[in-house]
């Protein structure tokens, strides 16, 4: 492929780094990432993939932009109150680099469609960059079972965490660490949730990181390791996980070979 | 005896089981929880009576939902 004058100079930085160079700026260019969810997570990893010149991002949401959205969600901006998420994510990245395709899915994940979206454009890395367990479980479940890479994270309060999945690579998945949503009434209660946010910034820029590094193939992912961020005592821990032989969707002996819908708990706030 | 819980070691009495552990350091929503012991994960129906032994590691893994509503 054959660089114009403007991406030479737009991408100056990666070319310049001698594990990128030209080879592997067009593989950036090349690849295509999913985001899935546009909001704290979503929003700074799609940005970054965005000004990285990732060829194709495809995001999915189903929401609109609500005032409540803008105190993290940097890539809708006051004036797309209102508007779809997608599309407001879609303008953005377009204002990024119009180098980018974005391919945009106006819908939340459901055992029905997310198969489809996974293979709709045969996506190279998948970002979760949702915010309820049940979407969790469902993009895990399908990425496992699809044999496609991804980062997941989630962040709360004042803390995050990400790990990544590489198929076929016998790293733990989402269900090794946690093998069903967290009974009703164990998770804490609208009120007492929240979030710093800048959380999704540090969390969603580090999933940002792996889907790059995974795509460049430098550097090791966070396969096999869960890293924890406390923005309080301005930790990050770095902690060994896993495959667990029991794990229903990965284990030796699986029992889950079909999506499964999780209610999600309702919250009015 | 020893153990080691998220990389720091705790000086804890004999035959103290995962559920009393996770009281011990003082974990609030123990339902949000999995724990590794020594590197394997551990179910939770066993938390009640597996106890663990001296120079155990022992990692306790928090569920995170997302920003907006934390669920």
């Amino acid at each position: 492929m054959d660089f114009r004058e403007d991406q030479i100079e737009r991408y100056s930085r990666h070319i310049i780094l001698s594990e990128v160079g030209v080879e592997g700026q067009e593989k950036l260019l090349n690849s295509k990432v999913l985001v899935i969810g546009t909001g704290g997570l979503g929003a700074p990893a799609a940005m970054y993939l965005a000004a990285a010149g990732i060829g194709t991002i495809g995001l999915v949401d189903g929401d609109v932009v609500d005032l409540s959205n803008l105190q993290r969600q940097i890539i809708h901006q006051t004036k797309d109150v209102g508007k779809l998420k997608t599309e407001s994510g879609r303008e953005t990245i377009n204002d990024i680099n119009p180098d980018v395709k974005v391919i945009t899915y106006n819908e939340f994940v459901t055992s029905e469609n997310i198969l489809a979206i996974i293979k709709d454009q045969d996506y190279d890395f998948i970002i979760d960059g949702t915010d309820n367990f049940a979407a969790k479980f469902l993009i895990n479940d399908a990425c496992v079972l699809a044999k496609k890479p991804f980062s997941h994270a989630g962040i709360i309060r004042f803390q995050g965490q990400l790990t990544t999945f590489i198929p076929d690579n016998g790293t733990p998945c989402y269900r090794c660490i946690f093998q069903t949503p967290p009974p009703e009434g164990a998770v804490p209660t609208c009120r007492e949730a929240g979030v710093l946010g800048v959380m999704g910034g540090v969390i969603g820029s580090l999933q940002a990181t792996e889907a790059l590094k995974y795509i460049l193939g430098l550097g090791e992912t966070l396969a096999g390791y869960l890293l924890t961020y406390n923005a309080l005592t301005m930790e990050f821990k770095k902690i060994k996980i896993n495959h667990n032989k029991k794990c229903g969707v990965c284990g030796d002996h699986p029992t889950i070979k079909t999506l499964i819908d999780y209610e999600i708990p309702a919250c009015d706030l | 005896m020893k153990v080691k819980v998220n990389g720091e070691i705790k000086d804890i009495k004999d035959s103290v089981t995962i559920t009393e552990l996770l009281k011990i350091e003082n974990v609030e929503m123990p339902d949000m929880v999995s724990v590794q012991l020594n590197g394997e994960f551990v179910e939770r129906a066993e938390f009640s009576t597996l106890a663990v032994k001296e120079d155990d590691q022992i990692e306790f893994l928090y569920f995170m939902g997302g920003g907006s509503f934390g669920l």
